[in-house]
């Protein structure tokens, strides 16, 4: 039986406290939201906390709701919650759908967005989410709180821009405007396992059927989930043609940086999964921003 | 680290432990609660044998910790049946042999009764999506489908 290093446990009922208790134990402790990746770490000798402050007591910060140009949700919302949330389901579908592929029922049922973020794991799948729907993640420290865009949150992989004793409050994504939409197309060799690759890309079209904007978000292709940064500009201000949707699809894949997985595929497989995936992202995301399904 | 005294409720009756920090759910259910219904399987969260219902939602207990658990309110495959009567869904597993060798078997069945409180009228897509977490190594896929469905139908 498998028996954790010992460990001291505090369960705070505010930020405040939690944040107080962090600068107490600054360098020993870790935040505990949903658990579902830093229990199993513990469990590895992957992380090894002298202190574990667990956030699951704090009331208010599970939370979707939208004020004004924002749709803000808690950091400890469930990825169930985003699952069943009309108004995502109604604002931002992309959301929704990826909730669905995360880990397992049970898994989601635990896992928070905010832990998810802080976990930094390339294979993640709301970073890339929130790069397609250009999100902020808000970091709150003894100091205050700040929105860090999150192109700048992730710094490498399972190293989020979080100072020792910062801790995720919120996640906000700017509310799409209509004719929008998106898609999160994810590859796994099984249900509920981690990405091979993942496309995430939430775009809006003009009135003249132009992509007037896009983001597209990728997962498993590099040390972070990563901004296709080309494929963006190559679709902005151009028709949706089979040709142009290619082209982007090759840019992506060519500006991912894959590295060999000996579970999950190499590098030259994931990169052209990159191109596949992007492209059927994209794909659906146009038919979505169409009215479509 | 020193034990905690922690106080939920456990298939209805009320339970008083003491704990320490660092022990999983699934170990204070088999070890201090001496309920071993509840399986402990893979110990990494993927296997789905050691799901509970804690407070109204299916969770593995081997990625959860019991002080966690503290003022909750906690049901394992042995508060399921009734006087002596098996629950829907047990009896839909036995009948529709949902079961070889049994060890996934209340993973499972847990993990079904969260899915009917959700959804009690679901498709069979939905039974396989909402059963994706558990793992069953005798391929019994197929008759576990089945009798959530004919439980399904036997509890509307």
């Amino acid at each position: 039986m498998l028996v954790l290093d010992s460990f001291e446990y505090f369960a705070p009922t505010t930020v405040r406290q939690a944040l107080a208790l962090a600068e107490k134990y600054r360098g020993r402790s870790r935040f505990l939201a949903g658990g579902q990746s830093l229990l199993p770490m513990m469990k590895l000798g992957l992380a090894s906390p002298n202190v574990l402050i667990d956030l699951n007591r704090i009331k208010g910060l599970e939370y979707i709701k939208e004020a004004g140009k924002w749709i803000r949700i808690g950091a400890m919302t469930r990825h169930n919650a985003i699952a069943s949330s009309k108004v995502l389901a109604e604002k931002a579908p992309i959301m929704v759908e990826a909730a669905n592929q995360i880990g397992d029922p049970q898994v989601r049922n635990m896992g928070t967005i905010g832990g998810s973020l802080a976990h930094a794991d390339p294979a993640g799948d709301w970073g890339s989410v929130l790069i397609a729907l250009r999100g902020l993640v808000q970091v709150t420290g003894r100091r205050g709180s700040k929105l860090v865009m999150i192109d700048k949150f992730f710094v490498n992989s399972f190293t989020p821009r979080l100072r020792s004793g910062e801790l995720i409050t919120e996640v906000r994504i700017p509310t799409p405007p209509r004719r929008s939409g998106g898609a999160y197309v994810k590859l796994e060799r099984r249900a509920g396992d981690f990405a091979i690759a993942a496309a995430a890309v939430q775009l809006t079209l003009d009135n003249n059927d132009r992509i007037r904007s896009v983001g597209i978000g990728l997962t498993s292709l590099g040390p972070t989930n990563l901004r296709a940064v080309k494929a963006e500009k190559i679709l902005t201000g151009q028709l949706p043609t089979a040709e142009v949707v290619e082209e982007a699809a090759k840019a992506a894949a060519a500006e991912s940086k894959p590295v060999t997985d000996p579970l999950r595929g190499s590098q030259d497989y994931k990169r052209a999964m990159a191109a596949v995936l992007t492209k059927r992202a994209i794909m659906m995301a146009v038919s979505r921003a169409r009215g479509g399904g | 680290m020193s034990a905690r005294v922690i106080t939920l409720t456990v298939n209805g009756r009320r339970v008083s432990c003491p704990v320490e920090p660092r022990k999983l759910l699934v170990n204070f259910i088999r070890q201090d609660l001496g309920l071993t219904g509840t399986h402990w399987g893979c110990d990494t969260g993927n296997c789905g044998a050691c799901t509970v219902i804690l407070n109204g939602k299916s969770v593995k207990s081997c990625n959860i910790l019991a002080v966690q658990a503290d003022g909750g309110e906690l049901l394992t495959i042995e508060g399921l049946a009734e006087n002596g009567e098996l629950h829907p869904i047990q009896k839909a597993f036995w009948e529709n042999h949902a079961l070889q060798c049994g060890f996934c078997t209340p993973g499972f069945i847990m993990q079904a009764y969260w899915l009917l409180k959700q959804d009690p009228n679901p498709t069979g897509e939905v039974v396989r999506n909402m059963l994706s977490g558990n793992i069953c190594r005798c391929t019994g896929y197929q008759n576990i489908i089945k009798a959530v469905l004919a439980a399904a139908k036997e509890m509307r």
